[in-house]
């Protein structure tokens, strides 16, 4: 399969201390790097999941990738085409191969439109006048499973998992090849959240959508992913088949996160914890491997020389100097 | 078996709306005896949240309790004032809410706030600083003795989760509540703050109501479970039996969907068909009749009662009606 989207080197970062005190504490790095040399590949017709703890750079990856935050280096292809450097009017072309399902499915909605207008709007902002909106405004909401009563409803009266189908239906409005969700089920319920991925299933298999989701939620990420990569800090310290991941972690971090995840069943207590401490500041990167903080396989050798990624066998990398697997 | 530390019994809370009268908790039975964690699961609009209002004191003004008893060391607490409620809140009970980071006063140092809950004890400022400074070093915040001084905003998230700890057992209270409390920590400080509770747990004598929708952190902690749906405790259970026997066909649907309990790599997960019934207009019969998969007439036309089915067991269903 072709590569739809392919990552190098990327580096996003962004300023932290203002200009004037930049000036008087020289010692003072005025940037944070909030993606820092991460590479990665997504197929065509591929599900990669991207994880990692609050403040690892995920959702800025997601975000590099749409053009909502800016890139400092490195570069983003989609379909072959080079999206680091271009200007806002020649962005607007390429946003409609890309969908983006934000967060939080209320809030992502504009409260003073309907669910038609919600639906037509990128029609409007993309000028396409060749199609008839009424017609595009119901299709979309089958292909989402809600009825066509909905379309005169706003955003409020709309239940968690309604807004989140209205939000699907909308990002399949210009028909992308890519679809960047992030925490697509947060804030829902398990049986909710059985729909919303179901339905992604299914419309993947419908219109061979690629997705990047981004999430912690990593009992769910396991069912729906075929790749998997791990974030901290910024950079990618694993990735790989997801099966293959989750059946042996490589990265001590990923076993860690992992294993903090609580097994619905009483008989499987854990009374040991995997991982102490929390995640260190950007501003403050630790030298050598920047997990050796809180890793509990570290040695010496990891408190100075920063680990490189390293190829493993099944299409595998990982950034460590004595992988797990 | 020892006395209930809290007995609720048959409670019913409706709130006014302007599409009517919602009746978000129903006949609700729940005892919790000391010493014992007992989690509180279900979907939202359950009733969690609204069981939990209404043991602390705290519902809103268009709520009314309509019928049944809450007791609680041998008080009832439908009968307080005001004034006695400030007496019981914060001291005996007390509660953890979900998000650490508007929980805590933003304007005032972890030391005000800590001094302050002790303000109706006898003691100096001095005295009750200690306390809070020990409560502190409990929970696992470095240097209390510096650290108590600073603001909620020089703490990250799970150290804040872990100071609403230290200040809801400040204290000593009978009972504590969690309410999601790790809800909006990451996985890694998740398992720290629930390491933290079950060490905690061996120095407090009271009991914990843990309420979350997380049926691996239910797994982890908790004795015993209560299950609800759409206002209504639909089964009450053991820990061991709640994950290995249960008994309604909602419990077992909700175990099925978890995705953390499906082991094979498949895809397509399942999920409850239909939707929550309307709480303003409910239903004839069965509350979860509509979307049940072993539903027949009976459940359609009359509400079950609740059966016991084994001791420490007890199931809202028809399908146990023969015990």
């Amino acid at each position: 399969m072709a590569e739809l989207l392919t990552i190098q080197g990327l580096r996003v970062r962004f300023r932290t201390v203002g200009f004037v005190r930049a000036l008087v504490d020289r010692d003072a790095d005025p940037y944070i790097d909030a993606v820092l040399d991460v590479s990665l590949a997504l197929r065509e017709g591929e599900t990669l999941g991207l994880v990692g703890e609050s403040g690892s750079g995920k959702t800025t990856l997601a975000r590099a990738v749409v053009g909502l935050v800016p890139v400092h280096s490195g570069s983003i292809h989609l379909n072959g085409r080079e999206l680091v450097g271009l200007r806002e009017s020649e962005y607007r072309g390429i946003r409609r191969q890309l969908g983006m399902m934000f967060q939080d499915p209320v809030a992502s909605l504009s409260p003073r439109k309907t669910v038609r207008g919600l639906l037509i709007e990128p029609f409007h902002i993309h000028r396409i006048r060749d199609v008839d909106l009424d017609k595009e405004a119901r299709r979309l909401l089958g292909i989402v499973g809600l009825h066509d009563g909905f379309l005169t409803a706003y955003a409020h009266q709309l239940s968690g998992g309604q807004a989140r189908r209205v939000g699907v239906a909308r990002t399949l409005s210009l028909k992308p090849k890519l679809i960047l969700a992030d925490e697509p089920t947060a804030g829902l319920d398990v049986s909710v959240q059985g729909e919303i991925l179901n339905l992604m299933n299914e419309l993947q298999k419908q219109f061979g959508l690629s997705y990047l989701i981004v999430t912690h939620n990593l009992p769910v990420i396991r069912h729906v992913s075929d790749r998997l990569a791990i974030m901290y800090l910024g950079r990618l310290v694993e990735q790989g088949p997801t099966r293959a991941v989750f059946a042996r972690p490589a990265h001590p971090y990923t076993q860690a996160l992992v294993a903090a995840v609580p097994q619905p069943d009483p008989d499987k207590r854990r009374s040991e914890l995997e991982l102490k401490g929390e995640i260190p500041s950007l501003r403050r990167r630790p030298s050598g491997c920047e997990f050796h903080t809180r890793c509990v396989h570290a040695q010496d050798r990891c408190r100075v020389e920063a680990p490189l990624p390293t190829p493993l066998p099944g299409g595998r990398e990982v950034r460590c100097h004595f992988p797990l697997a | 078996m020892s006395e209930p530390l809290l007995a609720i019994s048959d409670l019913s809370v409706e709130f006014a709306t302007p599409r009517g009268k919602v009746k978000a908790l129903r006949r609700v039975d729940l005892s919790v005896r000391p010493g014992r964690i007992v989690g509180i699961v279900g979907e939202s609009g359950c009733g969690k949240s609204t069981l939990v209002s209404a043991v602390m004191g705290l519902l809103a003004g268009n709520a009314k309790v309509t019928t049944g008893a809450i007791a609680f060391e041998g008080r009832q607490l439908r009968d307080l004032t005001e004034e006695q409620w400030r007496d019981i809140r914060g001291r005996r009970l007390a509660m953890v809410f979900q998000d650490p980071m508007t929980s805590l006063n933003p304007v005032m140092s972890i030391a005000t706030q800590m001094i302050d809950i002790q303000h109706r004890d006898p003691g100096t400022r001095a005295d009750k600083l200690k306390k809070a400074i020990h409560w502190l070093g409990k929970v696992g915040i470095a240097d209390p003795e510096q650290r108590i001084e600073d603001y909620p905003h020089r703490f990250s998230g799970g150290m804040r989760q872990r100071i609403s700890i230290a200040m809801a057992l400040l204290m000593n209270p009978s009972i504590l509540i969690a309410d999601e409390p790790t809800t909006a920590l990451d996985v890694t400080l998740e398992a720290q703050i629930i390491h933290l509770i079950k060490q905690l747990r061996s120095e407090f004598d009271g009991a914990i109501l843990f309420v979350s929708h997380n049926l691996g952190l239910i797994a982890e902690i908790c004795d015993e479970v209560v299950v609800m749906y759409a206002g209504e405790v639909v089964e009450h259970a053991d820990i061991r039996r709640l994950f290995h026997a249960p008994a309604h066909p909602y419990t077992q649907l909700l175990l099925t969907c978890d995705p953390a309990r499906i082991d094979s790599e498949q895809r397509t997960l399942p999920t409850i068909g239909g939707t929550v019934p309307d709480l303003a207009h409910l239903p004839q019969g069965c509350i979860f009749a509509a979307r049940c998969p072993s539903a027949f007439d009976r459940c359609r036309m009359q509400a079950p009662p609740t059966y016991t089915i084994a001791e420490q067991h007890h199931v809202r269903c028809f399908l146990h009606a023969d015990g």
